[in-house]
């Protein structure tokens, strides 16, 4: 939370924050709102009745249960490896250290065309593992466990990416002097570093999970497209697109949306009601 | 919790939820995978298949649909999607999979018609009342008239599109290759937007309403009308197109180890009866059965077709030609810009 | 740096010495453990098949890797891939900058919804996005009709609809990382800066700027190499034309569309090779930005 700032000299003049706050108001307006408005005028286009006859269609409910299945899946173990990695990162000094760093921001930069198309390298039935895995009847692209590992990739770096910098930034001060006064390092963790680092690991949380339901590119080249079956909301309203199904297509595109911002408010809300503490774990 | 529980409750997971995809592919059903524009046509033909299915043998029967772009859904079945048939825009893609040695390289024989059960055609949609005036090829290559095609390297359907512009050329120019492809190369400039599958282009013609005249498939152009309103829009035919043949055929090696033989091969061979070409003309396919192709006759309107063999003899040389990387599609982009 | 708070003064002891291979084995625990959980996961998620994607590419040779990647095309898909995602970044770190500016230093209403707004970006399909803005920006769309009829500019369909995009992709990452960094500046430094008769610019540019630029520089690198990536959202705004409008993923799905798996490869490969050492660099320099300014 920011600092009162009483002194005048600190203050920006009142028309530069009129300017300033216009500015960034009218850049969000047009970059993020308006897309967003728009989705939910399309979905809305034919009434309240056909928008919600379009999320409860069979194959809708499917898309809907099988993209919480890869986010259940995916998001807790990019949550176990970002809470071990940002703890590497952060308390230790190595060398290769800033090439790690790299290597766990690259799935962001990975197109997410080529996501996809590593697992099908490395699944499908020419790929490296797929003629044995074939044999033995595993099917890994084309149903579920591809579609979350292709979800992983993207969703990696969320949590590291969130840590490291906030665990960074805290220091290991705490922890030495658990470990002094005699706590085991689980004890240590889960006493001192988790209770610091809960907020920005909630956040990072949310932000993995909302990207791992919105995954469009990567799941759409692992997925097979089966109508009520393999595919995710992302890929269902793409194919409701392609029918001409545009309020069926937009409306579960706002469910997806909806989501984003009922994790988001529910960040504010508790970044809100624990607003004191936060700010104390951030400044300690 | 430990994080080595953690790690094996997600093991746990992961192989119960590959269980229970290996357990619902053990059933006896059927996956189609099959290009966009067939979605209509298939939901009411599997519904059909399905109570006849059950009529002759007493089973239940679920058809698995899946579709996409022509050509990444035959690379989807080569990497290992278990699709019992497969029903694709064009034989090239029917090739690949055979190439893949997952099913067998006569596989076109082995069905009447070139293995085509349903044809169509190249259409042009216009808007309301013409304001263009545009009736045939040659008026796609004047100044200010915008045309709206995907790209053929991605689509499908647009390589039935140049296809059929390359052949209207060649027509009006005594075969002289040089000319049709300076005729096809000044279509282009006239195209302003290369959406990436044909369902994109029809969204870009319609509901962004760029463009003079869409190039589409025959049943897609009918569609359109259906969906868009026939007072916005109408259809125009040329001279001379291409008869578009769609191959269908059954992947040998996904229905041997599934033991999906006997039901894909009914399955495919119902779309040659009488009710299965009944269902295709309903949604606008050209129908093979030439009773019901005078029945449809209104429909269809008559026109001159020239073949993918007859005039390019064959898929093979004529993706090799000019969809290639340098190939004449290249070509004419790399000239004119 | 007189009135530094406690974490600045941890930070260069933790981050100081890169002498021995670890700096504290006697105190904290768990090393061996994260360092090799962390290394085993990143192998097998990102890395395995990361060199799948390479050997398959690995496959053509040298002078087929050449071919395949140095034509014209390709580079022309190259240039408006990494030079739009340059203007998107570019618009991302300006703007970005002032809305974290705005939600971190003023008050106002609504500043909440705005704030939980930013990671829309993150979490609508990207396909979605695409949609939208191409229906907004279209010539008949409710942004591009007035832009097209006023000024007869287009937006959709040219490389400023593919900008757009990729600007709105890249987005939060720069308020993501620039917010937290000026939540924790230190009002001290400020205050210190104004008793020592510093104008309210000078202020700004000698000491917030300094200490928020490695945020921004990640944040610029984050949202660049996002962008470079895009697909979903791009395919419908950008129209597709060879050498103009042709963006490097979807030259990827061309060569796919041929059944071309190595020539693919080929190009993802050159595209990750970029990517990778543009962020090393980055995060080399910004670490060293980093220890500067901590001292």
């Amino acid at each position: 939370m920011p600092a009162d700032r009483s002194a005048a000299a600190l203050r920006d003049p009142a028309w530069m924050r009129g300017l300033l706050i216009a500015t960034a108001l009218a850049f969000l307006a047009l970059f993020l709102l308006l897309p967003l408005v728009a989705v939910f005028a399309e979905a809305l286009r034919r009434g309240v009745a056909a928008y919600w006859a379009a999320l409860v269609e069979e194959d809708a409910v499917a898309a809907i249960k099988l993209t919480l299945i890869v986010a259940v899946f995916s998001v807790p173990a990019n949550l176990v490896f970002g809470v071990a990695a940002s703890w590497c990162v952060a308390k230790f000094d190595f060398r290769g250290k800033n090439l790690l760093i790299t290597l766990i921001d690259l799935p962001f930069s990975v197109s997410p065309v080529i996501s996809g198309l590593i697992y099908v390298l490395l699944f499908g039935l020419n790929g490296l593992m797929g003629p044995f895995l074939k044999a033995q009847g595993i099917q890994i692209i084309f149903a579920v466990p591809g579609l979350v590992l292709a979800t992983i990739f993207v969703t990696f770096p969320f949590v590291a990416r969130e840590l490291i910098p906030l665990m960074q930034e805290q220091g290991s001060e705490e922890e030495e002097a658990a470990l002094v006064l005699g706590a085991s390092g689980w004890q240590t963790f889960w006493r001192v570093t988790l209770p610091n680092i809960k907020w920005g690991l909630l956040y990072g949380v949310l932000l993995c999970n909302a990207r791992a339901m919105g995954e469009f590119g990567a799941v759409s080249v692992v997925s097979g497209h089966i109508r009520g079956y393999t595919n995710t909301m992302p890929l269902h309203v793409e194919i409701l697109y392609n029918e001409y199904n545009f309020v069926a297509a937009f409306a579960v595109a706002s469910v997806l949306a909806m989501l984003a911002l009922v994790t988001l408010v529910a960040k504010t809300v508790l970044e809100w009601r624990f607003g004191a503490e936060l700010a104390a774990t951030r400044h300690k | 919790m430990s994080f080595r529980r953690r790690l094996s409750l997600l093991a746990a997971g992961l192989t119960l939820a590959w269980l229970g995809v290996a357990a619902a592919d053990a059933q006896d059903n059927l996956l189609n995978v099959s290009y966009d524009p067939t979605r209509e046509l298939y939901v009411d033909f599997n519904k059909s298949f399905a109570k006849k299915w059950q009529a002759e043998t007493g089973h239940t029967l679920t058809v698995k649909q899946s579709h996409g772009g022509s050509g990444k859904q035959a690379r989807s079945v080569i990497d290992g999607l278990d699709a019992d048939v497969v029903t694709l825009a064009l034989g090239y893609d029917v090739d690949a999979i055979a190439d893949a040695g997952l099913l067998a390289k006569n596989w076109q024989s082995r069905l009447p018609n070139n293995s085509a059960p349903y044809t169509s055609t190249i259409v042009f949609l216009v808007r309301k009342g013409n304001p263009k005036a545009i009736k045939d090829w040659n008026d796609l290559v004047k100044p200010g008239v915008s045309v709206i095609t995907p790209n053929p390297k991605t689509s499908g359907g647009a390589r039935w599109n140049y296809l059929a512009a390359w052949a209207y050329a060649l027509e009006k120019n005594g075969n002289d290759e040089a000319k049709a492809k300076e005729f096809v190369g000044q279509l282009f400039k006239n195209v302003p937007v290369l959406d990436s599958g044909a369902r994109g282009s029809t969204v870009t013609f319609t509901q962004r309403e760029l463009g003079d005249v869409l190039l589409a498939w025959e049943n897609e152009a009918f569609l359109s009308l259906q969906e868009f309103g026939a007072d916005k829009f109408e259809i125009v035919v040329p001279s001379l197109s291409i008869l578009a043949e769609p191959s269908v055929a059954v992947v040998d090696s996904v229905v041997d180890r599934k033991g999906t033989r006997k039901v894909a091969e009914a399955y495919l061979q119902f779309l040659y009866t009488r009710e299965g070409q009944e269902i295709a003309a309903k949604n606008y396919y050209r129908p093979r059965l030439p009773e019901l192709a005078t029945q449809y006759a209104d429909r269809f309107a008559n026109v001159k077709l020239v073949t993918i063999d007859q005039t390019f003899g064959g898929w093979r040389p004529t993706q090799e030609k000019h969809f290639a990387d340098g190939g004449v599609f290249d070509q004419i982009y790399q000239k004119g810009r | 740096m007189v009135a530094a708070s406690s974490s600045d003064t941890a930070f260069p002891r933790a981050g100081g010495a890169v002498t021995s291979i670890l700096k504290k084995p006697s105190v904290i625990p768990g090393f061996g453990l994260t360092l090799g959980f962390t290394l085993t996961y990143l192998g097998l998620i990102v890395l395995l098949p990361l060199a799948a994607l390479v050997v398959k590419a690995g496959g053509l040779g040298w002078f087929g890797f050449w071919n395949a990647v140095f034509t014209p095309r390709v580079w022309a898909a190259f240039q408006v891939s990494f030079g739009l995602s340059l203007v998107g970044a570019a618009i991302n770190a300006v703007f970005g900058f002032v809305v974290a500016w705005v939600l971190v230093r003023y008050s106002f209403p609504g500043k909440r919804l705005v704030d939980a707004l930013v990671d829309l970006p993150f979490a609508l399909p990207t396909a979605v996005a695409g949609i939208a803005l191409s229906a907004l920006y279209a010539p008949n769309g409710w942004v591009g009709k007035p832009l097209n009829e006023l000024f007869g500019f287009k937006v959709a369909f040219t490389p400023i609809g593919i900008a757009i995009a990729l600007t709105f992709v890249g987005l939060p990452f720069v308020v993501r990382t620039v917010q937290p960094i000026l939540q924790d500046l230190p009002p001290e430094e400020e205050e210190a800066a104004v008793s020592l008769g510093a104008t309210r610019g000078q202020t700004f540019w000698r000491v917030v700027f300094p200490a928020v630029l490695p945020a921004l520089v990640t944040g610029f690198a984050l949202s660049f190499a996002r962008g470079v990536g895009e697909y979903g959202s791009v395919i419908f705004i950008a129209g597709n034309m060879p050498g103009l409008t042709e963006i490097l993923p979807l030259l990827i799905v061309i060569k796919l569309e041929q059944y071309d798996y190595a020539g693919a490869a080929a190009v993802g490969t050159a595209m990750l090779l970029v990517s990778f050492v543009m962020l090393l660099i980055l995060n080399i320099l910004q670490h060293w930005m980093r220890s500067r300014h901590a001292r």
